[in-house]
């Protein structure tokens, strides 16, 4: 019970977001209106991938430093569940932008940043799935995955704020300045991105020990 | 690290085939676009003009510095690794390709300025980006190239490795290339330049520290 507490709290947490996110007040914008209420599920989704993105980049460090193949299997799924909330970043901001700016794909500097880092994460995998030396393949995926924390940083926080975006937050669009204002949304923004930030470590500690368990169990196979 | 610079040079003229391959391959790429849009004049809008270079350029310089650690072979290898240290290796291997790149794409550039016309209007720019340009490719190019030498299936784990490094560095070059040919002002691509010389610092920092993981093996 002690260790599962932040569980239970990742667990209030969401359904308060759910329900706070779905039912309370929000402010109404031109355009945006209702759903400005896709903040409490899209942006977090971000903060989870990068929270997720800088463990899996720490335990590749790690894994260089130590050499511990445990390392580099927490390294792993830690970026396959950050790729999972990428993904899930995007298509809501798809469904989002369906709405606000009439189609999903707007060829958007932010759009574009996300798809290539994305894609630059899945390369990881593509990666791991063609070296068959396990040590060695955990060696380089490590390297690699530093190298696509670098590649991913400047796409989605450098690039997006040097060109001009229809995204909220930029080029003088209401952004996230003028909710910050507004303690209503800020009630369910700021759990909301606890709450699933909590998760994505949830799936992903899931993950590891499953991940665990079937290379213990290969290993007592072999012997 | 001179010497194993002046290795690789050594190398390189003995092994003519490689690098008149790659011009070759530059100049019968350039050659088509030449063919392609001489069959109706003034179907080249400046646009076009740097997409077609920046492929022409990308392709290349990917097939220049894939070939760094594909090509050589395994014994070799073991050699060096008993006499230099890791991060001569990649620095000597990184100025290298950057010189071949930037030499290559400069034939490219006056390849591009013979057959197609030129439309660029402040050239002095341009020449900067492509010296920029092409150290990055290298830069990244090299480190990834290293990678994927190891893996199977290696040429084409070699483009998709680098792609996404490659689109970073390409994004900041299509836009300032966009800025010399219109020939605005140059302090608004100042920062663009800044920006590309940054992407630079942090892929050869990468590769300078990371290279001698990938070595060990």
């Amino acid at each position: 019970m002690r260790k599962s507490w932040w569980k239970i709290v990742c667990v209030i947490l969401l359904i308060y977001t759910v329900v706070g996110g779905f039912l309370f007040a929000v402010p109404r914008l031109n355009i945006v209106n209702e759903t400005i209420r896709v903040l409490y599920f899209h942006v977090p989704m971000w903060f989870g991938m990068i929270a997720l993105f800088l463990f899996s980049l720490i335990y590749a460090v790690s894994y260089l430093r130590t050499n511990k193949l445990e390392y580099d299997m927490a390294s792993n799924e830690l970026a396959h569940v950050g790729v999972m909330f990428g993904l899930l970043g995007i298509f809501s901001g798809m469904i989002w932008a369906n709405y606000a700016w009439g189609s999903p794909w707007h060829g958007d500097a932010k759009q574009n940043g996300s798809a290539i880092s994305t894609l630059a994460y899945l390369i990881y995998f593509v990666l791991r799935g063609s070296l068959n030396n396990e040590e060695q393949r955990a060696r380089f995926s490590a390297v690699y995955n530093i190298f696509a924390f670098a590649v991913m940083i400047p796409l989605i926080f450098i690039y997006p704020r040097m060109v001009d975006s229809l995204h909220p937050g930029n080029g003088g669009n209401p952004g996230f300045n003028t909710y910050d204002l507004d303690s209503r949304m800020r009630m369910v923004f700021y759990p909301a991105c606890i709450g699933w930030i909590l998760l994505g470590f949830w799936i992903a500690t899931i993950r590891i020990r499953a991940r665990f368990i079937e290379e213990t169990i290969l290993d007592q196979e072999n012997e | 690290m001179y010497t194993l610079l002046l290795k690789e040079f050594q190398l390189e003229l003995r092994r003519k085939s490689v690098l008149s391959g790659l011009a070759l391959y530059l100049i019968s790429t350039i050659f088509i676009c030449y063919l392609t849009f001489s069959l109706r004049n003034n179907q080249i809008t400046p646009l076009v003009w740097s997409a077609l270079f920046w492929i022409i350029i990308l392709f290349t310089a990917v097939s220049t510095v894939a070939k760094s650690f594909i090509g050589e072979k395994k014994g070799k290898e073991i050699y060096y690794y008993s006499i230099v240290k890791p991060e001569a290796v990649i620095l000597s291997k990184i100025i290298y390709n950057f010189i071949l790149c930037a030499l290559l794409s400069f034939t490219g550039l006056v390849l591009f300025i013979l057959f197609l016309k030129n439309p660029i209007q402040d050239l002095l720019l341009f020449v900067l980006l492509l010296l920029l340009t092409s150290f990055g490719l290298s830069s990244a190019l090299t480190l990834l190239s290293g990678i994927a030498a190891k893996a199977n299936n290696s040429s084409i784990l070699m483009s998709i490795l680098g792609f996404p490094a490659v689109l970073s560095i390409l994004l900041m070059a299509i836009k300032i290339s966009k800025n010399s040919i219109d020939g605005l002002d140059r302090s608004v691509s100042w920062d663009d330049l800044l920006v590309l010389a940054a992407i630079n610092c942090i892929s050869t920092a990468l590769s300078y520290l990371l290279f001698p993981y990938i070595w060990r093996s």
